[in-house]
């Protein structure tokens, strides 16, 4: 009685999650017919999000929402990723014993902070800052793209750690029998048997950055348009969501499940490619 | 000894659930959202009855009127006759709020800076640019200003707000569309979502101006301009130059208040005025009854508490006028 209670619950635990993925699917994707039906692909390479006065219909394009998630993510990612690598290869390769487990904790630490304070944090301490250095407007595309670094950092150096901790030890002694430096070492026997672990890893926080709304919507400046510098403001989907979905009816409403439905394939699409590709290869 | 403790604390929870069956709701604008809270504790603490106001925004609370999904809705933007016969709805005013014109400059304090027409026109279309540009220079002799570009700090959000503050942009300047979210022309716009978020840009950026309600940058400190009015006179946002704003505003019963009191006449006259709206259905006339019942208590006794929170009280006889509309609608009680 007790045992079969118990598989029929972790099944009904283990199915659960498959169905909730279908369910949120389909429900994004219901719920943008109008928009799709109204604005098909031209949806995204419009620039223009503008409702009529009353309410009832407008113009709506994806453009700057999905520019500005990709721009804020790949300045994320061109920062966060040398950072990671380097504290992974500090915590595995270089750090001595003593050291590995604070700097470990600080890292974990860091990936534990809520967002919406790494927002506030961003407005109120870190806006001026670029304001004052790099000039622009403060809250832009740069602002939330370092903040957003900061933020994906403990992800991938956390990942990119195990899988460089799999390397094993024989191959690292055999290289450094050979009279190998631990630069060689590093560069010619961890990075290319972590490789599938590192690629992984980056995969992963680069969706993490994609979906991350509330920090963002502090610090990009959310204006609807295409930022010609790097300290323009701009928006993002999740952005543009959080701010205008309890505003928006009919059409605009719609549009914004096209939105959604947008990045809830790119996030799929880029996790299943980490999952099934690059950690099939590696760890597992 | 634990259990009973938790068992206790459910069935106070399951009790309390049941009470507020009984409660009126509502939820919409959050421009008098503040207001609105304090005259709802007042009104429980004296009446025991309880209303629960919900600070969502205007397009919200017309959403959810529609659908009949709240017992009342506040929007500062009021509703045309048409909208309004169209979706089975009564409106009419509550309170009479303003907007200023909030700065972040090095050097110059609370009220110091004068803008006229044609300068908030030009700042808000993008034409003029930069902080030393000769309309603004012309008004401000005294002030040191920068030769910095302008940065204009707006809502993300769709908003009552920005429907006013367009509307009396469109006084000025035909250009300008009224919008609840416009696409503003300057090249530095910077967006936050509602009030707060838009007074946080302000202090967080230098050689920023932006628009938000008047309650917001008495709170924070913030320092806000003297706006030239319909007269040509420079008025400072203060409550007494509101009160005088409001005096001018025309209701009319006939087509439900429908009336945007922006950019008023008067030589003492503040300009950017705006009132907010309360939209009841028409068929829910037990409800309407208690709904009226507490605005009618506010309209009594809530201007101090009003006041005190920056907003200006309807005029007497705007007041009298609405209780006759109620009574012409039959949701007197």
């Amino acid at each position: 009685m007790g045992a079969r209670l118990f598989k029929n619950f972790s099944f009904f635990s283990a199915t659960l999650s498959f169905f909730i993925l279908i369910g949120v699917f389909s429900v994004l994707f219901s719920y943008a017919q109008e928009a799709l039906h109204e604005f098909g692909f031209d949806f995204l390479y419009n620039e223009v999000w503008e409702a009529d006065e009353d309410d009832e219909g407008g113009i709506f394009g994806g453009y700057v929402p999905i520019i500005g998630t990709l721009l804020s993510t790949l300045i994320a990612m061109l920062i966060a990723t040398p950072l990671a690598m380097g504290i992974a290869i500090f915590l595995t390769e270089i750090a001595t014993e003593k050291m590995i487990q604070p700097v470990s904790v600080a890292i974990e630490l860091l990936a534990a902070i809520p967002s919406i304070i790494y927002g506030m944090w961003g407005l109120f301490y870190f806006a001026p800052i670029v304001q004052l250095t790099v000039g622009g407007n403060g809250v832009g595309l740069l602002t939330a793209g370092i903040v957003l670094a900061i933020m994906i950092i403990p992800f991938m150096a956390a990942i990119t750690r195990d899988a460089m901790n799999t390397t094993p030890p024989v191959l690292k002694e055999s290289a450094y029998s050979m009279g190998a430096t631990k630069f060689e070492v590093i560069k010619d026997i961890v990075m290319p048997y972590a490789k599938g672990g590192i690629i992984g890893s980056i995969i992963l926080a680069l969706g993490r950055a994609l979906g991350e709304t509330m920090a963002v919507a502090f610090l990009i400046g959310s204006v609807m348009s295409i930022p010609s510098k790097i300290t323009d403001p701009t928006t993002s989907i999740p952005v543009l969501l959080a701010n205008n979905f309890a505003e928006a009816q009919d059409l605009e409403m719609s549009s914004m499940y096209y939105l959604a439905l947008i990045l809830f394939i790119v996030s799929f699409a880029i996790i299943s490619l980490a999952k099934f590709y690059f950690f099939r290869k590696s760890i597992i | 000894m634990i259990f009973k403790k938790i068992y206790i604390t459910i069935a106070a929870l399951l009790m309390l659930s049941v009470a507020n069956a009984d409660e009126i709701k509502g939820r919409g604008a959050s421009f008098p959202g503040p207001l609105y809270k304090a005259w709802t504790s007042e009104y429980f603490k004296t009446t025991t009855n309880k209303v629960n106001y919900t600070p969502t925004g205007s397009g919200d609370g017309i959403k959810s009127i529609k659908k009949r999904m709240v017992d009342f809705a506040g929007s500062d933007k009021p509703l045309k006759p048409k909208a309004l016969k169209k979706n089975g709805l009564h409106m009419f005013p509550a309170i009479i709020g303003s907007i200023v014109l909030a700065y972040n400059l090095d050097g110059v304090k609370d009220g110091q800076l004068k803008l006229s027409r044609k300068a908030i026109i030009g700042i808000f279309s993008g034409n003029i640019t930069h902080w030393d540009d000769n309309e603004i220079i012309v008004q401000n002799p005294d002030l040191n200003l920068p030769h910095e570009p302008i940065i204009l700090a707006v809502r993300a959000d769709k908003s009552g707000t920005t429907f006013n503050f367009t509307y009396f942009l469109n006084k000025l300047d035909k250009n300008i569309k009224v919008s609840k979210k416009p696409t503003w022309k300057s090249s530095r716009v910077v967006a936050g979502k509602s009030n707060s978020g838009v007074s946080a840009n302000i202090q967080q950026i230098k050689n920023s101006i932006g628009y938000i309600e008047y309650s917001f940058k008495d709170k924070l400190g913030l320092s806000a301009a003297q706006i030239e009015n319909r007269e040509g006179y420079y008025i400072n946002p203060t409550l007494n130059s509101f009160q005088d704003a409001a005096k001018h505003a025309k209701w009319i019963a006939d087509n439900d208040f429908y009336a945007v009191i922006g950019d008023p006449e008067g030589v003492t006259s503040y300009p950017i005025v705006a009132a907010t709206f309360i939209l009841l259905p028409e068929e829910k006339n037990e409800i309407n009854k208690k709904v009226i019942k507490f605005i009618d208590w506010a309209y009594e006794n809530g201007d101090k508490v009003a006041t005190d929170l920056g907003y200006v009280p309807l005029p007497t006889s705007t007041k009298n006028q609405i209780r006759q509309y109620w009574e012409d609608k039959k949701i007197n009680w």
